[in-house]
């Protein structure tokens, strides 16, 4: 009979990691819809801002207050979820709090335990009355209703949950009270339970430690739809991020290749193809669905989260504009999640009839853009909306001539007088003598 | 005002050190031209060989790149750089951002190399090598306030140089609540120079402004001929003109030494 619990938290296991895997290729899948990019140079570069960026979270730390809750918060989870190690092998082979083999460090490591889940409780207490009582602007955009607003306070309540179902586990553990070491915190909630018997107790903090290991399960698996899934994508988001100077552009190849042939004399623009060219399809130049963006753009798109600083550091954003970074992530995601689930239920695309522009993204969004860069500086993982912003100008201009009226006039300007204003070429040292 | 050209030059079998890349605006736009010609005036104090293309300089095509044209911001670069490889140009320096950014990160994969100043970094090495003296007290007891370019701050990380230029004046230096990494955007950038801003419920300069009103300064300062124009129409949107002046630091230095 007791051998029933090990089988149940196996099946539970089985079923909890089974699916996150699903889950994670099928994200994994996704990405790779996007176009190569080549981020493999200067491993060290990326290396270093990998453990700066998302293990040492050293652009969180910008806006102080949220920076240093959020590392608490963060350190917490990673370090409670130690925990979980000897959950599993309890679970599994029906031992109670193995790792005691461990002696006077055991309770040492317990005690850590506790402290940072109170820790983590107080922060995201905290985080929850920023959210809900001071109404933080950046999380009430418009962007923010519905799912995206839930997600994250379903997260606060979650670890809300999963940290006090630690500490009661912890405080109706008879025996462990006994010892009396690693129980910082849980000693104070004893009292609670003063008036128990040691069998209500007993299930009590069965019902806890059961609880608490299906809570994690479920957030584990709640990260695919989540914007937690930051917690594992801003390690390879911040290895593979751009390593150039903000200010530079990529400069398209495919766009390199026709200018060079438009601008050498020696070649016949009306000459056959060379052989075996004559069926390849033209590039499409820029992007008006997620398939046109690179990989790196759509991993981006899943690692946002959502925490709207890029929105709140945008001079567009600010002065009411349309454009807002943070919703050009969240729909880039939306849209992709879309294409994904297409491909699920066809085995292949099969045109829908929509695409991220127009459908998700408008030209006035993308048309407020002042390309600043102050969305990438701000972003704490190191994504970067502007390259999107600019990969769909691209298509507009590129593909549908659709720019606004006065830079067609300014792009033309450039064309015949080599300035956006309508001045002659000739007359360009003419401030030398005026 | 000497202002050789790269054709003379070459008649006359010389080689500038530096060559000065003068930009659309600094070349037709009324306001922007009174900051070529002072930064002119101190190359021609401190005695840098220099010398501008003229007739020969076209649009980076930086407006072009930012709208989406990629078509036409490698058609000009391409062109620019026969141009520039031809006269075997090793270093530029320019007084405009834009020009600045894609001189030095965009042009060299379309095989253009070179070495590529900020004025305000070349006017600080002048200082620093001794070839040129800031008298200063033409601007004692101003308070003056830095306005980061977004494509010489955020974009290339030049943060210090103009502000080292700044401190030379025996001024006080006054920030922004938003400066440097933090700063807000003037509005032009990404091509807005050239359009109607989309539809809100402000201008983007006119937020700016108040920015830097709230630390009270006589004089706003900029590295940019874009941010100056919108800095500018900002003190008047606000009616401050009367109180605050907005100058490129080319401007302050030629001033302070009377050029
Ligand atoms: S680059 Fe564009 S989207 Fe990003 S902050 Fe600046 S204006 Fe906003
Ligand atoms: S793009 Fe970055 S800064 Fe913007 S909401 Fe997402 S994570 Fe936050």
């Amino acid at each position: 009979m007791n051998y029933l619990d090990n089988l149940i938290f196996a099946i539970l296991l089985t079923l909890g990691v089974g699916f996150f895997v699903k889950n994670i290729k099928k994200i994994s899948r996704n990405i790779r819809l996007g176009k190569d990019i080549n981020r493999t140079d200067n491993k060290n570069a990326r290396l270093k801002n990998m453990m700066m960026i998302a293990l040492g979270q050293s652009k969180m730390v910008k806006r102080p207050i949220a920076g240093i809750l959020h590392i608490v918060v963060y350190i917490g989870f990673i370090i409670i979820n130690i925990e979980v190690i000897e959950i599993i092998i309890d679970g599994l082979f029906g031992t109670h709090r193995v790792l005691r083999v461990l002696g006077g460090f055991y309770g040492f490591l317990i005690g850590a335990f506790e402290i940072l889940a109170f820790l983590v409780l107080v922060s995201v207490s905290i985080f929850w009355i920023r959210r809900m009582v001071l109404k933080i602007p950046r999380f009430w955009n418009k962007e923010m209703k519905g799912f995206p607003k839930n997600d994250a306070l379903y997260i606060l309540y979650f670890e809300m949950i999963l940290m006090s179902l630690f500490l009661v586990m912890n405080a109706t553990d008879v025996p462990f009270q006994q010892i009396n070491s690693g129980n910082p915190i849980s000693q104070f909630l004893v009292p609670f339970f003063e008036n128990f018997n040691v069998i209500t107790l007993f299930y009590i903090e069965r019902a806890a430690w059961w609880l608490h290991i299906i809570g994690i399960l479920i957030f584990l698996n709640y990260l695919y739809y989540s914007k937690h899934l930051h917690i594992l994508l801003a390690f390879p988001n911040t290895y593979f991020a751009n390593l150039h100077p903000k200010g530079q552009l990529d400069n398209l190849e495919a766009v390199t290749n026709e200018v060079k042939l438009m601008m050498d004399p020696t070649v016949d623009p009306f000459a056959a193809p060379p052989e075996g060219e004559e069926n390849t399809i033209p590039a499409k130049f820029g992007a008006s669905d997620v398939t046109d963006l690179n990989w790196v753009q759509l991993l981006n798109a899943y690692t946002c989260t959502e925490c709207g600083r890029c929105t709140s550091a945008c001079p567009a954003n600010q002065t009411g504009k349309e454009l807002s970074p943070r919703a050009i992530m969240m729909k880039t995601r939306d849209r992709l999640e879309e294409v994904g689930a297409n491909i699920d239920k066809n085995g292949k695309f099969i045109a829908d009839g929509k695409e991220l522009l127009n459908d998700y993204i408008t030209p006035q969004e993308l048309w407020a853009c002042t390309t600043c860069n102050a969305c990438v500086e701000e972003c704490p993982v190191s994504i970067d909306p502007l390259s999107i912003i600019i990969d769909m100008r691209r298509y507009l201009v590129m593909e549908q001539s659709a720019a606004p009226t006065e830079l067609n006039g300014m792009m033309t300007n450039i064309e015949n007088n080599g300035a956006p204003w309508q001045y002659n070429q000739m007359d360009r040292l003419n401030w030398k003598n005026d | 005002m000497n202002v050789p050209t790269m054709s003379e030059m070459m008649a006359q079998g010389k080689q500038p050190e530096v060559l000065f890349w003068v930009g659309c605006a600094g070349s037709f736009d009324d306001r922007a031209k009174k900051i070529t010609k002072a930064f002119v005036k101190i190359l021609n104090k401190a005695q840098v060989s220099f010398a501008v293309l003229g007739t020969e300089e076209s649009c980076t095509g930086d407006p072009a790149k930012r709208a989406g044209n990629e078509f036409l911001f490698q058609m000009q670069a391409m062109t620019n750089i026969e141009v520039l490889n031809a006269y075997e140009i090793k270093k530029i320096v320019t007084a405009c951002p834009h020009c600045f950014n894609t001189l030095k990160n965009e042009y060299p994969k379309l095989g253009g190399n070179y070495e590529v100043l900020h004025h305000t970094e070349l006017i600080k090495s002048l200082i620093d090598e001794g070839k040129l003296t800031i008298e200063g007290g033409k601007y004692k007891g101003e308070k003056i306030t830095f306005h980061d370019p977004c494509y010489l701050g955020r974009a290339n990380d030049v943060y210090e140089a103009p502000r080292e230029l700044i401190k030379k004046l025996e001024v006080e230096l006054v920030e922004m609540k938003r400066c440097k990494s933090n700063g807000l955007c003037c509005g032009a950038g990404g091509a807005q120079m050239f359009k109607e801003p989309e539809k809100g419920t402000m201008d983007i300069n006119v937020m700016r402004t108040n920015d830097a009103i709230k630390v009270q300064p006589t004089i706003i300062a900029t590295g940019c001929p874009f941010c100056n124009t919108m800095m500018t129409d900002g003190v008047k949107a606000t009616n401050k003109e009367d109180s605050i002046k907005v100058l490129d630091i080319a401007e302050l230095i030629a001033n302070t030494d009377d050029l």
